[in-house]
């Protein structure tokens, strides 16, 4: 089969504003990913088109972008799921949006960073650990509550299909919610409290308007808007 | 080019490069260098567990997992390593948890383990519970908890600077050159010490479970820099990796109960490892699955076979194996989402209904930078330390792996000499000296990478990359012989010649020019795939991860030693050995 590629290209040394580029690949399988097809743009035709990516089965979570429009994985989205018609697929890739485009597909990450550090994303407990220097004891229903946050992997996808933080870069971001989640729901963290006082915050999850694309764009199906719902009851009830 | 000073400085931040920028920074101040962003380190893919003879559900004896581990490195893991390793992974794992590691969690509360390829009961032989684990996504999990404890004690993180040269003066070391991706800019790290932590480089293979990332820089670095590397002949050849594309299915899946089957419907496993079957170490069942499909028992006489987690047919075998534990759908969904997940999407299968096609997949370098058992990094037979340079992780060797790494191991074997390498990091930076830098530091590297950038003899490095990942997996996989190890040389050094001559890359710029690193870390893995080659053709025996057809048998009077690598001086390299450390157990034949 054959697929023609739109991306969406911008190299600061010598471009005034961002243009797309056209490519045709032949002899494309529709178990392809379009990492595949990317890397075969890059490696076969143009070298200097610039991503990133890493790992290549959706678990280190560097290449998100806007795939046909929507916020996807590029190693986790096959050429059979983008609608092949006479054995052609059209493919148009783009930058997630909301974060300053260095290079071609690739985007300062550094506010999204910034961003899940302020909602301290890390583990706190004052309380001593065991005597007995085995682990803290936690049941497996406590476990279950925040297991689905622990899955996120910081790949942006959530954060750069929001309208709200496309509004406003400020807001925190459906990303950084879901990692307060993760340890605000852990029965072993003591500093929801803290968490929560961050995020009840004009920039924390009032910014949130149920509007879902987060939960639509995760590659690894977090509930998202499910999780930033928990954690706007936790505010409001003052309970976790 | 700017210069920064620290006391030590930590390439790459996966788990072993965290662990040992945890416990460095609290006596040095040090600096974490990554070419990835932390959280896209490999060590996040790992799966199945982490082993620790907690004795959770069971009885377990660490000294279990110690003789584990040495009879699953074939006898060539060092054995006061050994020790170290499986004693110290019981209260690392507790210290994982207590940074708040989500291990999943047994009724009592307590974390859960389960069972894993060549983890046994001494007594009994039978399969013991030891890998604690966090669903299929441990590695996720420690890469995770290992990141956020360093935002919490403020570890100072250079992101997305590619490593590229050690500055080594005499017998100490003076940091490291890096490249500032985003800007193009050479960096001057100048440190008391260096870790490399900059894990494998299965990407030499063309069927890998690697990362596109994972291309031994740091490993090369050092071969460049003086360092022979260890018994980089052995290299592991995960027996279940996804049909073609080689992401990995772990070994999880068949301790939860998983079935592998040839085409023709065979437990084929019962043959050739009797007692734990699907269980036995994985260059076992890795050489099990080829001989299969050489004998035209794959699956419709295809190049793979199956591996089966339906509830029905894990069932079954439980059954005929007389345990009462039964599983279902859900239980496999709870367990193993990830990997429900790879064969749904990568696929198209639903493990829960199916059975999975797999082949063995490049996995992991069981040799590598050689190290005592405080990450220093030792120099030849002689084991001379050099001063201030120290290694942790897959890219080093201590050597616990020895000839094949047992699942689980890796995981351990990070945080456990991760740790203790980020102690010795801040004792050592205690009394060391800063040194002066060189005149001229920087410029040969500047002036490779300035070659690679205007090179223009009209060869992408894509082509000279799947040449070799084409030769290697052709001639130095699963099974190796004298003609295919010589005829990869061959190629690997007219590839390394090529590279030299008739490189030429598109992007000529200085912002985000990967097309200029990929080629640079082409370079890295042609030094590796070529040392891998030579080591193996050099090695006339079969050992674990190494089985050669033309000398099928383990030779203990020949090759009971390490072998350690270095340029010859002609462009090709040379091999001397050092004898492996012994301890309470004696080689004997390895039966499963």
């Amino acid at each position: 089969m054959q697929a023609k590629l739109r991306i969406r290209r911008f190299n600061p040394e010598t471009d005034k504003k961002p243009w797309w580029g056209e490519y045709t690949l032949d002899e494309v399988l529709r178990t392809d990913t379009v990492l595949d097809l990317l890397h075969r743009v890059k490696w076969e035709q143009d070298g200097t088109l610039t991503l990133r990516r890493s790992c290549a089965h959706g678990v280190c979570g560097s290449d998100a972008m806007r795939i046909n429009g929507a916020n996807a994985l590029a190693c986790k989205t096959l050429v059979k799921e983008l609608g092949v018609k006479n054995d052609v697929v059209k493919i148009q890739v783009e930058p997630i949006l909301g974060l300053t485009v260095e290079k071609d597909l690739l985007v300062d990450m550094e506010p999204f960073f910034d961003h899940y550090r302020s909602v301290m994303p890390y583990f706190v407990t004052d309380t001593p650990v065991p005597a007995d220097g085995r682990e803290r004891l936690q049941s497996p229903e406590d476990r279950a509550r925040f297991d689905d946050t622990t899955k996120c992997i910081l790949c942006a996808a959530c954060t750069t299909s929001c309208p709200s933080f496309w509004a406003d870069g400020r807001y925190v971001g459906p990303a950084a919610i879901v990692q307060a989640h993760r340890f605000i729901f852990d029965s072993r963290d003591e500093a929801a409290g803290e968490r929560l006082d961050v995020l009840a915050d004009t920039f924390g999850v009032w910014r949130c308007r149920t509007i879902f694309n987060c939960t639509n764009a995760c590659p690894r199906e977090i509930k998202v808007t499910e999780a930033i719902a928990e954690v706007k009851m936790a505010i409001t009830s003052g309970r976790v | 080019m700017k210069t920064h000073v620290f006391d030590a400085v930590i390439v790459g931040a996966g788990g072993a490069g965290l662990m040992a920028a945890l416990y460095a920074s609290r006596g040095a101040n040090v600096a974490v260098v990554s070419k990835l962003y932390p959280t896209r380190s490999h060590t996040g893919t790992a799966q199945g567990g982490i082993g620790a003879a907690l004795g959770n559900l069971e009885e377990d004896r660490w000294e279990w997992h110690a003789y584990d581990t040495v009879k699953g490195s074939d006898y060539l893991a060092d054995q006061d390593a050994v020790d170290v390793l499986c004693k110290e992974a019981i209260e690392t794992v507790i210290e994982l948890e207590h940074m708040g590691l989500p291990f999943d969690r047994l009724p009592n509360g307590r974390i859960s383990q389960r069972r894993f390829g060549g983890h046994t009961n001494n007594e009994t032989g039978k399969p013991v519970m030891r890998a604690c684990h966090a669903a299929d996504r441990t590695g996720h999990m420690i890469l995770q908890t290992l990141y956020q404890q360093c935002i919490k004690n403020r570890v100072n993180f250079f992101d997305e600077f590619h490593v590229v040269d050690l500055l080594r003066a005499g017998d100490a070391v003076r940091g490291i050159i890096a490249y500032e991706i985003a800007t193009g800019e050479l960096h001057v790290f100048h440190s008391k010490a260096v870790l490399f932590a900059t894990g494998g480089w299965g990407r030499c293979w063309d069927v890998t479970s690697n990362a596109h990332s994972l291309t031994g820089d740091g490993t090369a670095i050092c071969l460049r820099n003086g360092v022979p590397l260890q018994d980089m002949e052995f290299f592991q050849f995960h027996p279940t990796g996804i049909y073609k594309l080689g992401i990995l299915i772990t070994e999880g899946v068949r301790g939860e109960g998983g079935i592998l089957l040839n085409g023709k419907g065979e437990r084929f496993m019962e043959k050739y490892a009797p007692t734990i079957k699907d269980l036995a170490s994985r260059d076992v069942v890795s050489r099990a699955i080829f001989l299969e499909i050489q004998a035209g028992r794959g699956i419709n006489g295809q190049n793979y076979v199956h591996l089966d987690v339906t509830p029905e047919t894990v069932n079954k075998y439980l059954a005929e194996a007389g345990e009462t534990r039964r599983v279902d759908r859900a239980y496999i969904e709870s367990k193993l989402p990830d990997i429900a997940d790879f064969a749904r999407t990568y696929l198209g299968v639903d493990p829960v209904e199916e059975p999975m096609p797999i082949q063995p997949t490049a996995h992991y370098a069981m040799g590598g930078i050689p190290t005592d058992l405080d990450g220093r990094v030792i120099l030849g037979a002689q084991k001379q330390v050099l001063n201030g340079l120290y290694a942790a992780g897959e890219c080093a060797c201590v050597s616990v792996h020895g000839a094949n790494r047992l699942g689980t191991n890796s995981l351990v074997d990070l945080v456990v000499f991760g740790r203790r390498a980020g102690r010795h990091i801040a004792e050592y930076c205690q009394g060391a000296d800063q040194g002066r830098l060189a005149t001229g530091t920087g410029d040969a590297v500047y002036g490779d990478l300035e070659r690679i950038r205007n090179g223009s003899g009209g060869v992408k490095p894509y082509t000279l990359r799947r040449r070799m990942q084409q030769t290697m997996t052709d001639n130095v996989g699963v099974f190796r012989t004298e003609a295919t190890m010589s005829k990869a040389v061959e190629d690997l050094r007219e590839l390394r010649h090529d590279y030299q001559t008739k490189l030429q890359i598109d992007d000529k710029g200085k912002t985000y020019n990967t097309d200029l690193l990929e080629a640079w870390e082409l370079g890295c893995l042609l030094e590796l795939a070529e040392v891998t080659a030579v080591a193996a053709c050099a090695r006339q025996e079969s050992r674990g991860g190494h089985a050669r057809e033309d000398f099928p048998e383990r030779d203990d009077e020949r090759y009971l030693m390490h072998s350690l690598a270095a340029p010859d001086g002609r462009g090709g390299y040379t091999l001397e050995y050092k004898p492996v450390v012994m301890g309470r157990y004696e080689p004997k034949k390895r039966v499963y």
